[in-house]
């Protein structure tokens, strides 16, 4: 009784408080973000009363029993719904502003939906908000089953999932409304951040307690990528976003740090988001998923060891490839590419870890589409380790630098990586997770995997095809000695390119709405009646001898009556 | 510290301790006596056929 | 011998050692390559004439800030010979020192903006920005008419400047103090602008929307924009060249 009237008043507290403070905040956009968080506190208010178990508190005998003998998978449930959710927005969102390059009248003139607004929208929700999630389900997912104990902190882990939600709300909302530090992957206010902070630690707290209380003596590879992730994303977001606020109520604040300070800060946290966040943590999801689905143990676990500790070590170092040929010192900036070089290795050593599991399995790739999904996340993630180390040449990012190339490379790294082996291990999931005996229909992946394919294709090819270009035609210079190209006509030379990026969008989305609905039925418990993918067809009614026939019948069809006929004669 | 004695440190001993960090690790891992050990690690996510 | 000192398997089962050297091993790069920045003096050279931005200017930054321009503009001009011809002298580290946070961008695609301080006129601006087609027709820029159209509300300038001098922007007590007054001089036409150009050498004060009625959030843009890149004077070192 105690705790449910000590829960609900404190959820009534904040939301009271939160309302209060609407009339004291600086600014509009502060008051609709304390509003929101007034909204959460009621509806946990709500949810608290409702749920209260009212017959153990009658009776001291609680009504529900929790299974112990269950993994504690409901908040796994929920981040896999959560992570399709996010990933309609992040897309959909990632489509329009596309499309706003093509046709600039779709800014529509307002505030909202410019594309300055828009593009920190895409970008948070689909690395953070699809990816986060993603990262969240399947490492409650994991862990449980390599240390073959449930999650520790259960209500804590309840507290993770929603309170990610709520930061994702907070930091979605306030780009709409204008509030940002303006610093890329980043963006989100002071308030917000330390909002985050709270919720990350709470994360790594049910995590690493999850790995103490295991009951197996290994800590399996897997967890090492998460908890290196979790680790270094909670360190890279303190002191990345320390700042200074205006008021304590209102959004505004001022980064502690200033110009190539701030910068370098910013590049060492910006590249590690990627690389500890979009590569450590997915090379989890690799390291537990591809070997499961093939049902074979990972090609080298030696090799594992060494690729873990070199990529978390040499990851660090990169950021400054980000600033070359700025004001950052020289010797900032080499560091940076040697590092980033040598990135190279450990990058492929994940790749060949994962793709050289098939070997002796190769036909899996024909036979089993979520297998053809994650080798080519795996490929895709070859390319773009590849394509990164190359682009940190200082001479070749002198040509790259601020042109379209960036976005190709990035957009292979994330359709091709992190989408397909986010798209793979959610196959993989629910039918397990909602106790289905296959998914709905294997076809469609099928489907999902070319229209995904093709869009990727369209996608870096064009944008790769428009930076070189926009990066040439910025430095080309006339027999005259001056400039040939006005910015301008860059800028409209684009326009074809930016259109088949778009396309290339739309199909990518295309496939992704065929997952949802995929996921959807297989949710609901609907199989479809469909041909399987890996068998030589067989129909069962075909395949038995032909009936004994009298000779009358056989001289029928000899002088050309109809077969039928003849069997029917014989029956 | 200057940076030119911290660029002297990184080019001599502080690249031979890496190296030297580095290639450990490496022996360690392919030591023949923790072949089994790899195994066993590798295979621990097959022993539960339970996926509930 | 040398594995029982280092022994790998024991790291793998204790997570407390995997979490403290993991950490350990991704802090080494941060603390080598950041750390430094803050103590070598070589790291922005002294400059002459970069001071911090007046309050009109700060919060035109912050618009540029709200309206994430940096999406599509850099800041920052390399050291190349196209750049240098196109967008002015290349940038300097003390140019940003200020700038909390720092606006270089990644992303070219518009324009570089280090130097579009007196490029063009302050009508060029306002139209420009309230219709980009109609002075740029291959423009792709988002129209920002509503700034025109809106009062600049900033709360109390001084909390910003506080703050700002709290992460070691040099304002002095006074500028602090005046920063509401500061702001409006620079906008308002018939104002005395005599103590804001004492307080940021090479202010200008003038009316910068074309409605010297009020003071819009076009007024501060505007006014960010046009100082951008006008504090340092590299003309004042070509005659030296010359002498040589």
């Amino acid at each position: 009784m105690d705790d449910v009237l000590l829960k609900s008043g404190g959820w009534l507290l904040i939301g009271l408080i939160a309302v209060l403070t609407i009339a004291a905040s600086a600014d509009f956009g502060f008051s609709v973000h304390l509003a929101i968080i007034a909204a959460a506190a009621f509806v946990m208010l709500v949810v608290t009363l409702r749920n209260a178990d009212y017959g153990a508190i009658a009776t001291g005998v609680p009504s529900v029993v929790v299974d112990h003998g269950r993994y504690d998978d409901d908040p796994v449930r929920w981040g896999v719904l959560a992570t399709l959710f996010w990933g309609v927005a992040g897309f959909v969102a990632g489509l329009y502003i596309a499309l706003q390059l093509a046709f600039p009248a779709l800014n529509l003139g307002l505030e909202y939906t410019s594309f300055g607004r828009l593009r920190p929208l895409h970008t948070s929700a689909v690395i953070f908000a699809f990816g986060g999630n993603a990262l969240i389900a399947t490492s409650f997912y994991v862990v449980q089953r390599t240390c073959r104990a449930r999650l520790a902190f259960p209500s804590l882990a309840r507290f993770v999932f929603w309170g990610y939600q709520l930061f994702i709300v907070l930091a979605a909302t306030g780009y709409l409304l204008g509030i940002t530090e303006s610093r890329e992957y980043a963006e989100p206010e002071w308030y917000v951040d330390l909002w985050l902070t709270v919720v990350w630690l709470s994360y790594a707290a049910v995590f690493i307690g999850t790995i103490v209380k295991r009951r197996e003596p290994h800590i399996y590879v897997a967890n090492w990528f998460y908890l290196s992730f979790i680790i270094t994303v909670a360190m890279l977001h303190v002191v990345n976003n320390l700042s200074i606020p205006v008021s304590l109520a209102g959004s505004k604040s001022y980064s502690l740090f200033a110009g190539v300070q701030d910068a370098l800060t910013q590049w060492w946290y910006g590249h590690n988001a990627v690389g500890f966040f979009l590569t450590a943590g997915f090379l989890a999801m690799m390291y537990y998923f591809v070997p499961k689905q093939a049902e074979r143990p990972i090609y080298s676990y030696r090799l594992s060891i060494i690729h873990f500790w070199s990529l978390i070590f040499l990851y660090i170092w990169a950021g400054p490839h980000h600033l070359h040929y700025t004001a950052l010192p020289d010797w900032a900036q080499t560091l940076g590419m040697v590092f980033s070089i040598m990135l190279w290795m450990p990058s492929w050593g994940g790749m060949i870890n994962g793709l050289m599991t098939l070997n002796g399995a190769w036909d899996k790739v024909r036979t089993d589409p979520i297998i053809r999904m994650m080798v080519l996340a795996l490929a895709f993630y070859g390319m773009s380790t590849f394509e990164g180390p190359m682009l940190s040449i200082k001479a070749v990012n002198s040509l790259s630098h601020y042109t379209d190339w960036t976005i190709g490379h990035v957009h292979s790294g994330a359709l091709g990586w992190n989408g397909m082996i986010t798209f793979a291990c959610v196959y993989y999931l629910v039918p397990r997770l909602w106790s289905r005996s296959r998914l709905y229909s294997l076809r469609m992946i099928n489907w999902h995997f070319w229209l995904a394919t093709l869009g990727i294709v369209l996608y870096a090819s064009s944008m790769w095809v428009a930076g070189i270009m926009q990066g040439l035609m910025w430095r080309e210079y006339g027999a005259d000695g001056y400039l040939v190209y006005s910015f301008s006509e860059v800028v409209a030379a684009m326009q074809p390119y930016y259109l088949i990026r778009a396309a290339g969008g739309l199909l990518y989305l295309s496939g992704f709405a065929i997952m949802i609905w995929n996921v959807a039925q297989t949710i609901r418990g609907n199989l479809r009646d469909e041909k399987p993918l890996n068998d030589a067809t067989y129909n069962p009614e075909a395949d038995r001898p032909l009936p004994q026939i009298a000779r009358a019948g056989v001289r029928s069809i000899r002088s050309g009556g109809s077969p039928d006929a003849a069997v029917a004669a014989a029956e | 510290m200057s940076y030119n004695e911290l660029r002297h440190l990184a080019d001599s001993w502080g690249l031979v301790v890496m190296a030297a960090i580095y290639l450990v690790l490496v022996g360690w891992a392919f030591l023949p006596r923790n072949r089994q050990r790899n195994r066993d690690a590798a295979t621990m996510i097959f022993k539960d056929p339970d996926h509930g | 011998m040398a594995s029982k000192i280092f022994n790998h398997g024991r790291i793998e089962r204790n997570v407390t050692i995997l979490a403290v050297l993991s950490l350990l091993v991704v802090t080494v790069g941060g603390i080598v390559e950041i750390a430094p920045l803050f103590w070598i003096d070589s790291t922005i050279e002294k400059v002459e004439g970069v001071r911090p931005y007046t309050p009109l200017e700060l919060a035109g930054r912050n618009i540029y800030v709200r309206e994430g321009c940096y999406t599509c503009h850099s800041q920052m001009i390399r050291p190349f010979r196209d750049e240098t011809e196109r967008y002015g002298h290349y940038s300097l580290a003390a140019e940003s020192m200020y700038d909390h946070p720092f606006q270089w961008g990644s992303k070219r695609t518009g324009p570089d903006l280090a130097r579009v301080g007196g490029r063009y006129s302050d009508e060029w601006h306002v139209q420009h920005l309230k219709d980009p087609r109609s002075v740029v027709p291959e423009s792709i820029m988002p129209g920002y008419s509503f700034l025109a159209d809106r009062e600049l509300t900033t709360g109390d300038m001084s909390a910003h400047l506080r703050a700002l001098s709290r992460t070691g922007v040099p304002y002095s007590m006074q500028s602090i103090a005046k920063a509401n007054e500061d702001l409006t001089a620079q906008a308002d036409p018939n104002a005395d602008a005599a103590d804001l150009v004492k307080r940021y050498p090479n202010a200008q004060a003038r009316d910068y929307d074309g409605d010297p009625s009020r003071i819009t959030e076009m007024d501060a843009l505007v006014a960010y924009l046009q100082m951008l890149g006008t504090q340092v004077d590299f003309k004042s070192a070509a005659p030296q060249e010359q002498v040589r």
